[in-house]
C-alpha cells in the first residue's frame, strides 16, 4: 500500500472507473491537458483520450445539462464544478434537472452522475470559492451529498458514487487536498454510502462532523484525553441522507453530543442531526446538544477566515458545556 | 472600426415555400414529398387541431389538468417533427406535446401527463424523448449532452430541443447553443417564436430583430421560418438535419408563428395583451388552411377526408381518455419507490410510515 494525498486517491478513483467503464466521461473547466485547478484530472487525458477526458466552454449551468444529457445517452458523467461557489450558476442544473430525472420518468430514465466540486475555508480564496453549501443540495430529494475526510473514503466513496446509478454531489474540502497522507490501496474498492463511520471511539461523548471537521474533531478528543474525557467521533460521509442508525448507536452509549459543521448555523446538517437524534433517542440524553458553527455571515473575505471557521478550542468548550451540565 | 449588426440583420429573410393561398413559390425548395406525405401531414395536423379543441374542451370539464394549447402552431410541431426519423431525441417545452405523440407517446399517457401521474412520464421503449420541461430553456443544454452523446455513440441522428421566444432570453438557451457548436454535436435548436412569452410581446423581450439572429453569436447556421408554412418548416428542418447527420453541426431555426389560445388552460386571459384583430390577421395564415389549398388543387383532400380525420381523431381521444381514467390511482408509496434505484434509510422509514397512510 502507499501513502497518498486525498488528491491523488481522487484521481487513482477516476483512473480506475475511466478504465472499469467505457461509459465514464470526465469533464469540466480545464480538467483537459491541464489536469483541473487542483490537478485532480492530472493525466487522465492524456491516457484515455479527448473522447473520454475533456475541457468544457466555461459555463456552469451548461456543463449541467450536458451531463444530464450525455446520462440519457447511456454515459456516466463525471463532470467538475471548478469552485463551490459556480454551483450557483448550475442549481437548475443540479436541483432542478439532474436530481429529479428517476422520479420525473417515473423511474424509466436515471442521471448516473458524479458532479465533483471542491469546497471549503483556511486556503484564503477569493470570494465563492470555500463556501459550505451541502445544505442546498442536501435539502434536495434525489441526489445524494458525499463528503469524505480522507484520503483513503475519498477514493472510495468516489468509486461507490461514479458506480451508483443515482446521482451524487461529491464535495472535496481544499484543506484536505494535500495537508496529510493516508494508506491508500493502489486498486480499486468501494466504501459505502449512506454510511457513517467511527473515526475514534469513546464513551463520553459523540462529536459528529464531515468535511475537515472531522479532523477538527479529532483534534478536540486528543485534548480532552488528557482530560480524561474519552470523545468519540463520527464522520457522516454522506450527508444526505444522514445514516441516523450510527449515530443513535453511539449516543445511546455517550448520552452527550456535539455536532460540528463549517456551514454557517442556520438551517443546516447539524440541525438535522440533532433533529434525528432528539426524535430517535432522547431519553438516552444527559445534556442538550450542542453545535460548533461558523456564524450566520457570508463566508469572510479571507483576513478574517481563520476566526470565522470553527477551531477544536471551539469544540473543547462546548463538550465541556455537555459534560457539565 | 465596422458595425456588422446592420448587415447580420439585413441578411436574415422569412423563409417560405407555400403563400396564404397555397401556392408555391418557392419551388427550388419544394420538399421532395410523395401524396401520400402531403396527405399524411394533412392529416396530423387537422387531428392535432382536433386534439388542442377536445383538450381545452376537457380541461374546462375538469377532466384534464394543465394544459398549453397549441392551435396556430402545428406547421411548426408537426412540419419539424415529420423532418425527424424514429432515432432521433426530441426534448421539448412544455407546449410540445404534439410531437412526442407522433414520435410514439401514446396519447392517453399524454393525458396522464396533464393530470399529474407519473406514468404519463414513463415513456414506452424506443420513444426517444423527454417528457415536457416546465423550466424555461433548461432542456437546451440538454439537448447540447444529448447531441455530444449520439455523436459519441456514432449514431445517425441528431438531437432536437424546442423552445419559445421568451426561453431565448434565458442563458441556458446561449449555453446549449454555444456548447453543442464547440462540440459540433448534431443538434437542432427550433425556437417557435408566438410572438408573446405569455404576455410579453417578442418585441420587449430582445433588442434582435430576428431570433434567428441570436444563434450567430454561438456560430450556427440560423434559419427564420414561416411558422405557418408546414412545407418550409419540413425544408428547412430536413435540411439541418441531414447537416447535422452528416458531421456537419449544429443549427438553429425560428419559426414566426402565432398561437391562438391562451399562454395554458389555467387563468390566461389573452385580451389582456393583444387584440382580437392581430389574431384574426394570423389565423388568415393558418397552417391547415394553407396546405388544405395546395392539396384541393392536386386533388388530394376533400371534405370527407377532413371529416374522417376529424371523426377518427375525435373517436382516439375518447378511448385514450378512457384508459386514462380506468389507470390505476397514483400512490405516495409509488413517488417514494421511484426516488432512488435502492431506497435509502431515510426513504424506507417513509415507505412503512406511508403505506399505513393509504392503507386506511
Amino acid at each position: 500500500m502507499a501513502q497518498k494525498t486525498m488528491i491523488q486517491a481522487i484521481t487513482d478513483a477516476m483512473h480506475h472507473e475511466l478504465k472499469n467503464d467505457d461509459n465514464v466521461l470526465i469533464f469540466g473547466e480545464d480538467v483537459g491537458q491541464n489536469g483541473g485547478v487542483f490537478r485532480a484530472t492530472e493525466g487522465l487525458q492524456d491516457e484515455f483520450g479527448e473522447e473520454r477526458v475533456f475541457d468544457t466552454p466555461l459555463a456552469e449551468s451548461g456543463i449541467g445539462g450536458l451531463s444530464l444529457g450525455l446520462a440519457l445517452q447511456g454515459f456516466r458523467p463525471v463532470p467538475e464544478i471548478q469552485f463551490i461557489g459556480f454551483t450557483y450558476e448550475a442549481m437548475d442544473a443540479i436541483n432542478g434537472q439532474i436530481a429529479r430525472m428517476r422520479y420525473r420518468s417515473g423511474d424509466s430514465k436515471s442521471a448516473p452522475i458524479t458532479i465533483r466540486t471542491p469546497f471549503g475555508g483556511g486556503v484564503h480564496t477569493p470570494e465563492l470559492h470555500a463556501d459550505s453549501l451541502e445544505g442546498l443540495i442536501a435539502q434536495q430529494p434525489g441526489i445524494r451529498v458525499v463528503i469524505p475526510s480522507t484520503p483513503y473514503d475519498a477514493k472510495g466513496l468516489l468509486i461507490s458514487s461514479i458506480r451508483n446509478n443515482d446521482p451524487v454531489f461529491f464535495m472535496e474540502h481544499m484543506k484536505l487536498y494535500r495537508s496529510f497522507r493516508d494508506e491508500v490501496p493502489d486498486e480499486a474498492y468501494t466504501v459505502e454510502l449512506d454510511k457513517a463511520d467511527v473515526k475514534r471511539e469513546g464513551k463520553d461523548v459523540t462529536l459528529i462532523g464531515y468535511g475537515a471537521m472531522v479532523h477538527t474533531a479529532l483534534k478536540a478528543a486528543e485534548e480532552l484525553e488528557k482530560d480524561n474525557i474519552e470523545a468519540e467521533v463520527i464522520d457522516l460521509r454522506t450527508v444526505s441522507p444522514i445514516d441516523t442508525e450510527t449515530i443513535v448507536e453511539s449516543v445511546k452509549k455517550t448520552n452527550r453530543v456535539v455536532v460540528l459543521q463549517e456551514a454557517q448555523r442556520q438551517a443546516g446538517v447539524a440541525s438535522n442531526v440533532i433533529s434525528e437524534i432528539q426524535e430517535r433517542a432522547i431519553l438516552h440524553l444527559e445534556a442538550p446538544i450542542l453545535r460548533v458553527t461558523a456564524p450566520d455571515t457570508v463566508y469572510p473575505f479571507s483576513q478574517a477566515e481563520e476566526v470565522w471557521l470553527p477551531t477544536h478550542k471551539d469544540v473543547i468548550d462546548k463538550v465541556n458545556e455537555v459534560i457539565n451540565f | 472600426m465596422k458595425d456588422v449588426l446592420e448587415n447580420i440583420e439585413g441578411q436574415f429573410e422569412m423563409f417560405q415555400v407555400l403563400d396564404e393561398n397555397g401556392e408555391v413559390v418557392n419551388k427550388d425548395w419544394m420538399p421532395d414529398l410523395s401524396d401520400d406525405d402531403l396527405k399524411e401531414l394533412m392529416r396530423r395536423m387537422v387531428y392535432t387541431r382536433v386534439l388542442d379543441q377536445r383538450s381545452i374542451a376537457l380541461n374546462r370539464q375538469g377532466r384534464l389538468g394543465f394544459y398549453a394549447p397549441t392551435a396556430g402552431q402545428e406547421a411548426s410541431q408537426l412540419g419539424s417533427h415529420f423532418a425527424l426519423e424514429e432515432d432521433d431525441y426530441i426534448l421539448p417545452a412544455y407546449r410540445d406535446v404534439p410531437q412526442l405523440i407522433w414520435h410514439g407517446l401514446p396519447l392517453y399517457q399524454a393525458f396522464l401527463f396533464s393530470r399529474g401521474h407519473f406514468h404519463g412520464n414513463q415513456f414506452p421503449e424506443g420513444v426517444n424523448a423527454l417528457s415536457p420541461q416546465i423550466i424555461i430553456g433548461a432542456q437546451i443544454t440538454q439537448a447540447a449532452g444529448v447531441a455530444l452523446g449520439i455523436k459519441k455513440r456514432g449514431k445517425k441522428a441528431v438531437a432536437v430541443t424546442y423552445t419559445g421566444d421568451g426561453g431565448t432570453s434565458q442563458g441556458d438557451f446561449y449555453e446549449g447553443l454555444n456548447f453543442a457548436g464547440a462540440y459540433d454535436a448534431p443538434a437542432i435548436f427550433f425556437v417557435q417564436n408566438n410572438q408573446f412569452a405569455i404576455s410579453v410581446p417578442v418585441e420587449m423581450q430582445t433588442n434582435a430583430k430576428t431570433l434567428a439572429q441570436k444563434g450567430v453569436a454561438a456560430g450556427l447556421p440560423s434559419y427564420q421560418v414561416d411558422g405557418m408554412d408546414v412545407l418550409a418548416v419540413y425544408a428547412a428542418t430536413k435540411h439541418v438535419r441531414e447537416r447535422a447527420v452528416n458531421g456537419d453541426g449544429p443549427a438553429l431555426i425560428e419559426t414566426v408563428t402565432y398561437r391562438y389560445g391562451p399562454h395554458t388552460m389555467a387563468g390566461d386571459d389573452p385580451t389582456r395583451y393583444r387584440t382580437e384583430d392581430m389574431t384574426s390577421e394570423w389565423e388568415k395564415r393558418d397552417p391547415l388552411v394553407r396546405l388544405r389549398k395546395l392539396l384541393e388543387k392536386k386533388d388530394l383532400w376533400s371534405e370527407d377526408d377532413e371529416n374522417k380525420v376529424i371523426d377518427d381523431a375525435k373517436e382516439d381521444i375518447k378511448k385514450a381518455i378512457k384508459k386514462a381514467d380506468d389507470y390505476p390511482k397514483q400512490k405516495v408509496t409509488d413517488l417514494i419507490d421511484i426516488m432512488h434505484e435502492e431506497l435509502p434509510n431515510n426513504l424506507q422509514e417513509q415507505m412503512e410510515e406511508y403505506k399505513e397512510k393509504e392503507s386506511k
